[in-house]
């Protein structure tokens, strides 16, 4: 059951519209007080269902960069 | 889900979003989370935490390991760590899965039919100490070595001085923290007569000014930066200089960026100090009292020839004759030499010259590793002696160590050829002190200093050394100037020991391998840059047979016939050790902290008087050594601080027609050195997977590449490809290419030059020539 943590960074001043579409595909999201960045941490029950996630968080519409930062497997 | 299993994804979840919080901060300097967000890591139910200091870098971050069914699962950066308050960058937090890499080395290896093959710990220690026996029987003792760390815990270093210089009796005992800390050693001996920085991590809580010499804090010493950033919240009018080659994500956070050509920093140091006296901005008082003026030999060559020799010779001078010296550095006319417009050099000796601002300077291995390497120490501290800005809290030179106990093993315990755990070798006093103290006849210990690294490497290419041992380290990937060292090694009637953790290129050189235990799998002690000695416990079992350097050098030298100067257990000898060395370093300049008191406190500064750590030296006020009511630079017989006239010199290679860009090389944030240990973490490998040539844009559209493409760099020792990166992490001048030296299948290092300070001896991997092309 992977859980990952990743930095995304947002296109200017889309730093709310970007933490919506995070949390709509079920992912916590901690945005920054002063800059266009969000800790995204997704929780998924195995492998495949992670690269189908990552697949989907890469083609977020507000998404201008996103960077993995850690993965732990239980 | 059980309430266990719940608790235990909860946990994971806010160890994922601390390390991302802590990868944000250096990323995004400055960045701001929610506090509420980002709470400290919950009790997982059967999770123990012990107190450890970082196993990666010189900052010496205080760690909290989370210990679940005899394995480190987490980590947490330890609030009560004066050094870290609770931070920890994103290597400290990754730090313990390098415990697990697939491939740890746990079996020792001996080479047989030319190929390494597994053995018993048995077999492959009394074949080293055979080894080590005949060798010295055939060939004198002055033909076996040990190069050892500034990863190796003080206990390391401690077995390594006692066993090669007071037991065997030679000083064939280097570590790697030559090649980058000697040079602060050297400014420090020359401008002080006593060794590491005179103030701690405090001063980043009173500093005004922040100047950063060659320093890519932000990759290099995260934690201490993100201090530096937070001053700047809290304080108004905090400004941060970055005085550097190359743009990088310091850069970026700081309010000036201000880029010098390579080798020029000598040029503006002293064209600072020429403002500083031109405008009458010297402290007067502070100067007659406290300070002298000295000149020493200039044109002192760089190191290039076998057995190159060198000696300085000190001569007084006035402050009158130390004004004239400095006419030819005058702003206008250094801005030519350097880059740097008169108008910047003005702004910098502005800053140090305001009496109301306290001042920090911060660097590592720019002025270190430079052919002028204790020149641009000593003129660093010039600028801080003629202001009188130093030895109180915020006034500051800082040096800052690479590893996490350069100091604390290599240049307290004096792992190197011409040092003693107190003092220097050809000191007789210092022998005498160290032969009462090892029980050792006096005359054991040499007086003369034999092979500094680079030497030491070159003499065992030419047979003068026919048995090395190598522990925590891997030159392999590191020396300069590789191939020739490569092939040194690998000669017939060498005799070449490693012990690692995993398999490197330097395991590859190797005759015997063995596996050691890492960190927290042992008990040790680290020493950062801040003078503060950090004890971790063994929390772990080894992996598999694989013991401590210290036990290995024991096993050995008992093997020797030397056990009676090795009595103790396995169970009790970091503290016996520990005991030992102790009476190397008492008194008010130097005592370092009890054993007991080290296991229980989170670090502790020395000199350690009476109970209590400290944090200033040289100043009556902070310091119970200094005499007077004042400063008192009690490591000069009469205490007074050196004022050095350090001339400009030009480096040994520099750009020509035919090799037209400087190759500067270095680090990223995301791995430890040569990467052994942080490629074996999947998120750290991921995130710098390969070593990359980084380029100025408009070289690379001359070149016509762009990131990914790959390049072609060649120096006059040898020639790499690998992929390019422009407008990436960082952002070399035009004419510049920057490599980072962590990858063992890129090895940079066949490129760099062995040059190295006349003084310290310390190499400069910042500086050579090379060409490149498209690949
Ligand atoms: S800054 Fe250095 S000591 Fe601190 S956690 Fe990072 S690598 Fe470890």
């Amino acid at each position: 059951m992977p859980i990952k943590s990743y930095l995304a960074l947002a296109g200017e001043n889309k730093l709310e519209a970007l933490r919506t579409e995070v949390l709509a595909l079920g992912c916590e999201a901690i945005p920054a007080e002063n800059k266009d960045v969000l800790i995204v941490i997704s929780e998924t029950k195995n492998e495949e269902e992670d690269k189908a996630l990552l697949e989907k968080l890469n083609r977020m519409k507000n998404l201008r960069h996103l960077t993995l930062v850690s993965a732990f497997a239980e | 889900m059980s309430s266990i299993q719940i608790n235990r994804r909860n946990f994971i979840k806010k160890m994922a979003i601390a390390s991302a919080a802590a990868a944000a901060a250096t990323l995004f300097p400055g960045i701001i989370f929610p506090n509420d967000q980002l709470k400290g890591l919950p009790d997982g139910d059967d999770i123990q935490w012990k107190k450890s200091p970082c196993r990666f870098c010189g900052v010496g971050c205080g760690l909290l390991i989370g210990l679940q069914n005899s394995k480190a699962v987490a980590v947490k950066g330890d609030p009560a760590s004066a050094v870290n308050k609770g931070l920890c960058c994103v290597k400290g937090y990754h730090s313990v899965l390098a415990l697990y890499g697939k491939d740890r080395l746990t079996q020792p290896l001996i080479r047989r039919d030319g190929k390494l093959q597994p053995a018993t710990m048995k077999e492959a220690l009394d074949l080293v100490a055979s080894k080590m026996k005949d060798t010295i029987a055939q060939h004198g003792k002055d033909s076996v070595a040990i190069y050892g760390s500034g990863q190796w815990t003080i206990p390391d270093g401690y077995v390594a001085s006692k066993f090669m210089k007071g037991v065997i009796g030679t000083n064939n005992l280097e570590a790697n923290a030559r090649l980058c800390m000697a040079s602060a050693v050297t400014g420090f001996m020359t401008s002080f007569g006593m060794d590491e920085p005179m103030g701690c991590y405090e001063d980043f809580d009173h500093a005004d000014v922040f100047v950063m010499w060659g320093n890519n804090m932000a990759e290099m010493h995260p934690v201490l930066f993100s201090r530096m950033l937070d001053q700047r919240l809290r304080r108004n009018g905090v400004k941060i200089i970055d005085f550097a080659t190359r743009t990088t994500r310091t850069s970026m956070a700081s309010d000036r960026s201000i880029l010098f050509k390579p080798q020029t920093d000598l040029a503006v140091a002293n064209a600072i100090c020429y403002e500083i006296l031109k405008n009458n901005w010297h402290n007067r008082g502070f100067l007659q009292k406290h300070c002298v003026f000295k000149s020493g030999k200039t044109n002192i060559g760089y190191g290039l020839e076998d057995n190159f020799k060198f000696t300085d010779e000190p001569k007084d001078m006035s402050l009158e004759q130390f004004r004239a010296f400095l006419e030819d550095y005058r702003p206008e006319k250094v801005e030519k030499l350097s880059g740097v417009s008169a108008k910047d050099i003005k702004y910098m000796a502005s800053l140090y010259g305001d009496p109301n601002k306290k001042v920090m300077s911060v660097w590592c291995m720019g002025p270190n590793q430079h052919t002028r390497g204790t020149w641009m120490n000593n003129l660093i501290y010039n600028i801080h002696l003629l202001t009188g800005k130093i030895s109180t809290p915020g006034n500051s030179p800082f040096s800052l160590t690479g590893q996490p106990s350069a100091c604390g093993t290599v240049r307290e315990v004096g792992t190197l050829t011409h040092a003693l755990p107190y003092g220097s070798v050809d000191n007789e006093k210092a022998r005498e002190k160290a032969a009462k103290i090892w029980g050792v006849p006096v005359s054991n210990i040499s007086p003369k200093p034999t092979y500094h690294t680079v030497e030491m490497f070159r003499a065992l290419d030419r047979g003068d050394i026919k048995f090395i041992w190598i522990q925590t380290t891997n030159p392999m990937v590191t020396m300069p100037k590789l191939k020739r060292y490569r092939n040194g090694a690998k000669k017939e009637d060498r005799f070449v020991v490693v012990s690692d953790v995993y398999p490197t290129p330097t395991t590859d050189v190797a005759d015997v391998v063995l596996p050691a235990a890492m960190w927290i799998e042992r008990e040790g002690m680290f020493g950062n840059s801040e003078r503060r000695t950090q004890h971790f416990e063994q929390m772990l079992q080894p992996q598999g047979e694989a013991i401590s350097d210290a036990w290995q050098m024991i096993e050995v030298a008992r093997r020797m016939g030397y056990e009676k100067y090795f009595p103790w257990t396995k169970e009790n000898h970091v503290g016996k050790i520990w005991e030992e060395y102790y009476k190397f370093h008492e008194g008010d300049k130097h005592g370092i902290a009890p054993y007991e008191v080290l296991k229980k406190e989170p670090g502790v500064i020395w000199p350690y008087v009476n109970g209590k750590s400290t944090k200033w030296r040289y100043h009556a006020k902070y310091d119970p050594a200094a005499k007077g009511d004042s400063f008192d630079f009690y490591g000069k017989p009469d205490g007074k601080a050196w004022i050095w006239a350090r001339p400009y010199e030009p480096p040994p290679e520099s750009p020509d027609s035919e090799y037209p860009f400087w190759l500067n090389t270095g680090r990223v944030l995301e791995h430890w050195h040569s990467g052994s240990m942080t490629r074996r973490v999947a998120v750290l490998h991921q995130a710098v997977p390969h070593a990359y040539a980084e380029l100025h844009p408009s070289d690379a559209t001359k070149l016509g590449v762009k990131t990914g493409d790959k390049v072609k760099l060649t120096s006059r020792r040898g020639s790499i490809v690998m992929p390019a990166s422009v407008n990436e992490r960082g952002l070399p001048t035009e004419g510049q290419v920057f490599v980072p030296f962590f990858d063992e299948s890129l090895l940079i290092n066949e490129l760099t030059l062995d040059s190295f300070c006349p003084i310290s001896r310390q190499p400069d991997y910042k500086k050579c020539a090379v060409k490149v092309e498209k690949a």
